[in-house]
């Protein structure tokens, strides 16, 4: 989808902060895909008009970042920590569950990611980029269906306040 | 005598738990009251007479010094940038992410005076894109500190102006290389550059540009406070100040310890720490990150000293992340997770890295689930050469950047030390079908 009048204007705001308007690119990439749920080829077109370059250069970026999600995904991005801290204490066994359980529910997108800085408190994982730790199977499956039953609030996808 | 903390950069966040990074503690508890000291002095005597006399290192892995980097900027070519590394992606590191939720302020004085000991005025605070709240309590702190003009034009009356912005990552190990940084700057992907020319000299939009990381900014405002010199007689050799080490793994009490630099590794992971869990004996430990290579309980006894680890045990304090693994730990198995983080964080860009870190978590792979050749290890020393000519620490490189060394440091510290266990594991998967037959 374009920018609402509202996160236009916040883009606009952005590209500004720079020097050169092409620096604004994953600020950019982050609020349409707070907007949207996911990264649109059409976001990404409007964001190589405000700056200045061609999608295919604002695709190349996009690209390379595992944040940004190019294709729709779950209200619900689980990324479980599978590095070695979270490794030798439980990771593995949590993302398995989790796959498993939510497996064919589109509301939960269960993905496996490298370490999350949290390794305090291994193992851990991200609900939309909110943490948790210390954590068996059992906890994290109640943890995902609070969410999903309303008894959390979740950030946005992109890991925003709502 | 029993051990403690050092609690220069984590005193706050320690002792006002409940509220540390907001604008009213910082204040209460004397913050900014540095900023306006340094906007009274002549830049370059923060740079000589503070910043170099501390003898304060990089915090972000390399260690080099902060007031020699500082001294790089060519001199009367504007405008010149600061880019602040707050992209903490290396495995088991865990400080800087408790410094920007905790303590945002401290940060944003040391980038406000480091800026104005090096005529910036433009600061960038890179900040790893998963740090949810980190960024949302940075991006709090900024707005606070511009309304109380503690950034923004003619700060405090001084005739300095500074804008500082705080730029969200996407996900990506790389971006936390100096150049992978300005290239994700500056909205390209993460990809390191080749040096020279150093960034200090051609940096961000090829203008001179200084690279410094979270923890490094986080420590200005306290040598100002305690002044250089004084900052220097803590630690020991070259390696002065305190550091903030994260313990994970196999240990009691995982977590950040500011501790001064020089006490030993058995200090650090046995008083502070806890030592390892459940009664069980160490196996090995990693002493500075998944870069790292690793170290055993023999060398347990070694000081927190950059030069010495480097010179003495061939390893690196890196990122100050100690990982220790019990006696139950399989070391190919850590090797081969190692190995697929770096395979899935390599940019691509240099052959030797992005071919080898592949290959190398493939067999790796084989070797730690038991699928293991008798001819495994030393094909990987041999093609591992390829990435670190000669395998000799210091490490030299055929890469741009340094993690293509980094990815043989696992493979290199399983010959030193497991070489024998990891022989009789691939000896005992050669005695199985090379492709493993399942039922259905
Ligand atoms: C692959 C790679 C990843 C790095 N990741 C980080 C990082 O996440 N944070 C950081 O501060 N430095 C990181 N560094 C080190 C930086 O290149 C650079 O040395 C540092 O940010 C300089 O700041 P300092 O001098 O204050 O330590 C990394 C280096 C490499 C080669
Ligand atoms: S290893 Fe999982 S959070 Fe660091």
């Amino acid at each position: 989808m374009a920018f609402s009048d509202v996160n236009l204007t916040r883009a606009r705001d952005i590209v500004a902060r720079y020097p050169r308007p092409k620096s604004a690119i994953l600020p950019l990439a982050h609020l349409a895909q707070d907007q949207d749920g996911w990264l649109t080829a059409e976001a990404m077109e409007e964001i190589a008009v405000l700056t200045g370059v061609t999608p295919a250069e604002v695709q190349g970026t996009c690209s390379f970042y595992t944040m940004f999600k190019r294709r729709p995904c779950g209200s619900l991005l689980v990324s479980v920590c599978t590095n070695v801290t979270c490794l030798v204490t439980g990771g593995p066994a949590i993302l398995r569950h989790l796959t498993e359980r939510y497996g064919d529910d589109d509301d939960v997108t269960v993905e496996e990611v490298e370490c999350l800085a949290a390794c305090g408190g291994a193992p851990a994982l991200q609900v939309n980029y909110e943490y948790h730790e210390q954590l068996t199977p059992e906890i994290a499956e109640a943890l995902v269906d609070d969410y999903k039953a309303g008894r959390r609030t979740p950030r946005t996808i992109s890991g925003a306040q709502r | 005598m029993a051990v403690t903390e050092t609690r220069i950069v984590t005193n706050r966040l320690r002792e006002f738990t409940e509220d540390s990074w907001t604008i009213d503690r910082y204040l209460a508890t004397g913050g900014y009251d540095m900023l306006r000291q340094a906007l009274t002095m002549q830049p370059v005597q923060i740079q000589d007479e503070q910043v170099k006399a501390s003898g304060l290192r990089g915090r972000g892995g390399a260690g080099f010094g902060t007031g020699q980097k500082w001294s790089f900027l060519p001199k009367g070519i504007y405008p010149r940038y600061l880019a602040v590394n707050g992209d903490e992606g290396e495995p088991s590191t865990f400080k800087d992410h408790m410094l920007i939720e905790r303590d945002p302020h401290q940060i944003i004085e040391g980038v406000v005076i480091s800026a104005f000991a090096i005529e910036a005025h433009i600061a960038f605070i890179y900040v790893r894109g998963e740090f949810a709240l980190g960024i949302e309590r940075l991006e709090q702190a900024v707005a606070d500190a511009y309304a109380k003009g503690f950034i923004g034009k003619n700060i405090l009356g001084s005739g300095f102006d500074l804008e500082v912005v705080v730029h969200r990552g996407a996900g990506a190990y790389i971006a936390g290389d100096e150049t992978g940084l300005l290239s994700s700057l500056e909205g390209e992907r993460a990809m390191p550059r080749i040096k020279p020319p150093f960034p200090a000299v051609q940096g961000l939009y090829a203008k001179p540009t200084v690279v410094n990381n979270v923890e490094t900014m986080s420590t200005v405002p306290h040598i100002l406070r305690m002044g250089g010199e004084e900052y220097a007689k803590l630690g020991v050799g070259r390696s002065t100040g305190t550091r903030i080490f994260s313990v994970s793994g196999h240990v009691a009490r995982p977590g950040n310890y500011e501790v001064e630099l020089g006490i030993t590794f058995r200090q650090l992971i046995d008083e502070l720490a806890g030592g390892v869990r459940g009664g069980k004996q160490m196996k090995f430990f990693i002493p500075g990150g998944a870069s790292a290579p690793w170290l055993m309980p023999e060398h347990l006894d070694a000081p927190l000293d950059m030069d010495y680890v480097g010179s003495e045990l061939k390893t690196m304090l890196g990122s100050g992340a100690i990982m220790v693994f019990d006696e139950d730990t399989n070391p190919a198995l850590i090797a081969w997770r190692l190995l697929k983080f770096f395979a899935h964080e390599s940019c691509g860009k240099c052959t030797p890295c992005r071919e080898g870190s592949m290959w190398l978590e493939k067999v790796l792979f084989r070797i730690s689930h038991g699928l293991g050749r008798p001819q495994d290890l030393d094909m990987m020393l041999s093609f591992g050469s390829t990435i670190v000519p000669g395998l000799n620490a210091p490490f030299s490189q055929t890469t741009i950047c340094a993690m293509g060394p980094s990815t043989m440091s696992a493979v290199v510290s399983l010959d030193r030390f497991f070489r024998e266990e990891i022989l009789e594991m691939c000896n005992a998967g050669a005695a199985r079908p090379t492709i493993p037959v399942t039922s259905a």
